[in-house]
């Protein structure tokens, strides 16, 4: 924040009527009203009940009562966060997996790169389908694969737990080809002399790893994560796809966005929905928000 | 590096905003159309469009497989009215109920679409779809051409919104091949559900080291609890709607018979079942029988099993009973071309484009005596069975939301089939959302 106020001091310039404002307003036309508006429209049908064909009455605060009042809410958002934590775990080895590919030399990185971004262009569904085959708990590869070494594999999709475990999992290395391409272009800005700097003074591999790469990198970093947050927060098609619709461990295991699919297409209460869309809004916001406060502590920004 | 960082730093942080809003935002719009009131409904009159009525149709539909009949049928539409254009647009089933609802609240329906029995009365009940009373009354339409069960469906407060344009029932899928392997007899065509109790024990014991089952369902309503609720005299929704029958004794011993079954080992447990459903198990050699509907013959029929398979009635329990449902043909209260879209409707329900339907084999076709062709598409199976289970078929439960409790059974009954919890148990707490849901809908 502060630099961006420096900025404008230093840049204090006079002010130059209309015409910005109409160079930019194509843009804003399109987000004031496909998106500003439905927040504010979404925020007012959160205090009411919604009809099925719309028309809607105020209830105030109803919504909200209830929604913080439902045991599901909770356990959503548990669910939740631990799909998102065990995600994360794919950021540091993201980087590390984009700094191996950035080694100077390396044959076939093209290729390599496209094998870790495949999964990220392909359609979640898609994916979904063969990972369901794999955790399939009598015919699966990987309960096959685990009897070899005499492991009694679980019901992977029907089981509590295992269920949330699977779709992370799943999650984590869908997310590894774009946080990949994002590092990996941070990396391309870390200046080569440093490398060469630190080999002529002796800094071993894993030293200048440590001590070059993940420092410069942060503003990368930073930027990952929070993408990462925002996205794993959004958890749904793959869900839906993974587990179906018809899953007993569906409430066990439903994320906020399924919670607020359920609550708006299944069970066709919007209003409520609408509440369950605002309180994921404030979070990820407030989430964000916080993420900025901290970044100044450990993104090295100069 | 400091450059770069400092020049990037704005943009980033820029970028970081709009994405956070943007993806927000794109949730939130989903569920944010705006309010409008219904269109009027059409009036209790009907006379036939003019011959020469010139409109643009539009035509809602799921199912691609069933195009080629649809084009069919709207090339003999179009030697009577050669001015009426048709586009057959087709929504996959997973966005078609969302993208009609949105359509819907914005009174931009499709003039002509598929409906279902779950989503009927909610359309019906807000006037978003047009009666075909006076259809009805001046002889365009007969009810009594089709199965009565199925003319209820579609049947709100008295009012008829449409007829069936094909149905399905359920029928026990046979592997005459395993019941040979394990050296049991083949069921007669009035078995009781004791005697496919002891079949299904006996095939899965002995069957047990090749790791087949006796039986395996789908284990959702239509084709697995809501035949046997029927059959053990139970019901899954009170006739007027508003209460749920699920904590009756009758209803519960429908469910009991698949906990029963799971629990002995006839069946594979709800995980298996969960993972890889029933019919999978069935055409891969895993199960002996399958409990599902006639829909299932297009799988069944392409299957490595397919020689291999006959149809059996279902067992009888305290009673013979079975479930029907079938899709209708209605017409959008809101449409700009009413006349057209309501001679199409007509059409559609003719004998002569049913025939054609029937043919084509896409589906069971609903006009009585047009379904022969599905009965011999696949000699030697007795795919006739669904036909004569018509008959004894009860009404497809439904109720203004029927979505909300359908959410309910999903979530609940697998505890009762597992045993985790007793089925009373389940029942009764079921039985109390589902009524929570009801009152709701008043």
């Amino acid at each position: 924040m502060t630099a961006i106020r420096s900025g404008a001091k230093a840049t204090h310039r006079k002010y130059d009527g209309a015409w910005p404002w109409l160079f930019v307003l194509p843009l804003l036309i399109g987000v004031v009203g496909f998106y500003v508006w439905p927040i504010i429209q979404t925020a007012y049908y959160s205090f009411t009940t919604w009809g099925v064909f719309g028309g809607s009455t105020w209830t105030g605060g109803a919504n909200y009562a209830a929604l913080f009042a439902d045991p599901q809410l909770y356990r959503s958002l548990l669910n939740t966060v631990i799909y998102t934590a065990i995600v994360l775990l794919g950021v540091p080895l993201s980087v590390w997996l984009a700094s191996l590919l950035n080694t100077p030399g390396l044959r076939f990185v093209q290729f390599y790169r496209l094998l870790f971004f495949l999964p990220y262009v392909a359609m979640p569904v898609a994916i979904s389908l063969v990972w369901r085959m794999i955790f399939n708990g009598d015919f699966g590869l990987l309960n096959w694969v685990l009897k070899l070494v005499g492991i009694h594999g679980p019901y992977w999709l029907t089981t509590e737990w295992f269920a949330l475990i699977a779709v992370s999992i799943v999650g984590l290395w869908s997310s590894l080809g774009f946080s990949m391409i994002l590092l990996g272009a941070g990396l391309k800005n870390i200046p080569p002399d440093l490398y060469e700097a630190a080999e002529l003074d002796g800094a071993s591999r894993p030293r200048q790893f440590f001590s070059i790469t993940v420092p410069l990198l942060t503003p990368s970093i930073f930027f990952v994560l929070i993408i990462t947050i925002i996205s794993s927060f959004q958890l749904f098609d793959l869900l839906y796809a993974m587990l179906g619709a018809h899953n007993a461990v569906m409430p066990k295991t439903m994320s906020l966005v399924f919670y607020f699919y359920q609550s708006g297409f299944i069970n066709n209460d919007k209003g409520f929905a609408s509440a369950v869309a605002i309180f994921i809004f404030a979070l990820i916001g407030v989430i964000t928000l916080v993420q900025f406060r901290l970044q100044r502590r450990w993104v090295h920004n100069d | 590096m400091p450059a770069t960082s400092s020049r990037l730093r704005r943009p980033r942080r820029a970028v970081v905003g709009i994405i956070a809003a943007l993806s927000t935002a794109a949730l939130l719009s989903a569920c944010s159309q705006g309010a409008s009131s219904a269109g009027g409904g059409s009036g209790d009159s009907y006379t036939p469009a003019a011959k020469n009525t010139s409109a643009n149709l539009t035509y809602a539909v799921w199912d691609q497989t069933q195009v080629a009949a649809i084009d069919a049928n709207l090339k003999g539409f179009n030697a009577e009215y050669p001015n009426i254009k048709v586009t057959v647009s087709v929504i996959p089933w997973g966005d078609y109920w969302t993208k009609l609802q949105t359509e819907a609240s914005s009174n931009s329906m499709p003039d002509l679409f598929w409906m279902n029995g779950p989503n009927f009365q909610l359309y019906a009940s807000n006037g978003k779809i047009a009666p075909i009373t006076g259809e009805v009354k001046a002889g365009a339409i007969d009810p009594k051409n089709y199965s009565s069960s199925l003319d209820d469906l579609y049947n709100y407060k008295g009012v008829q919104y449409g007829v069936p344009k094909d149905f399905d029932t359920i029928g026990m899928w046979v592997n005459k091949a395993l019941f040979q392997e394990a050296g049991v007899a083949l069921p007669s065509a009035n078995w009781t559900w004791a005697d496919f109790q002891s079949d299904a024990l006996q095939i899965s014991q002995k069957l047990k080291s090749k790791g087949i089952y006796g039986i395996t369902a789908g284990m959702d309503g239509q084709t697995t609890y809501y035949p046997t609720i029927f059959q053990a005299g139970g019901y899954v929704i009170s006739p007027d709607g508003k209460k749920s029958g699920y904590d009756t004794p009758e209803t519960e011993a429908g469910l009991q018979f698949w906990t029963d079954l799971i629990k002995n080992g006839s069946s594979p447990n709800m995980k298996q079942l969960t993972e890889t459903a029933g019919d999978q198990w069935f055409v891969s050699g895993k199960s002996a029988m399958f409990q599902g509907g006639s829909w299932a013959r297009t799988e069944i029929g392409s299957s490595p099993i397919a020689k291999d398979v006959q149809v059996y009635p279902l067992p009888t329990g305290k009673v013979a009973a079975n479930v029907i449902h079938g899709v209708s043909n209605v017409v959008a209260a809101g449409s700009k071309n009413l006349a057209a879209a309501r001679a199409l409707q007509v059409y559609l329900a003719s004998r002569t484009a049913q025939q054609q339907q029937g043919d084509m084999g896409a589906v069971i076709p609903a006009f009585t005596g047009t379904q022969t062709a599905f009965a011999n598409s696949m000699p030697g199976v007795n795919l006739q069975v669904f036909l004569d289970e018509v008959q004894i078929a009860k009404p497809f439960p439904v109720s203004k939301n029927t979505a909300a409790w359908n959410t309910l059974e999903t979530n609940l009954l697998p505890d009762a089939f597992d045993g985790t919890k007793s089925v009373s148990a389940v029942g009764s707490d079921l039985a109390t959302q589902m009524n929570a849901a009801l009152a709701k809908e008043q």
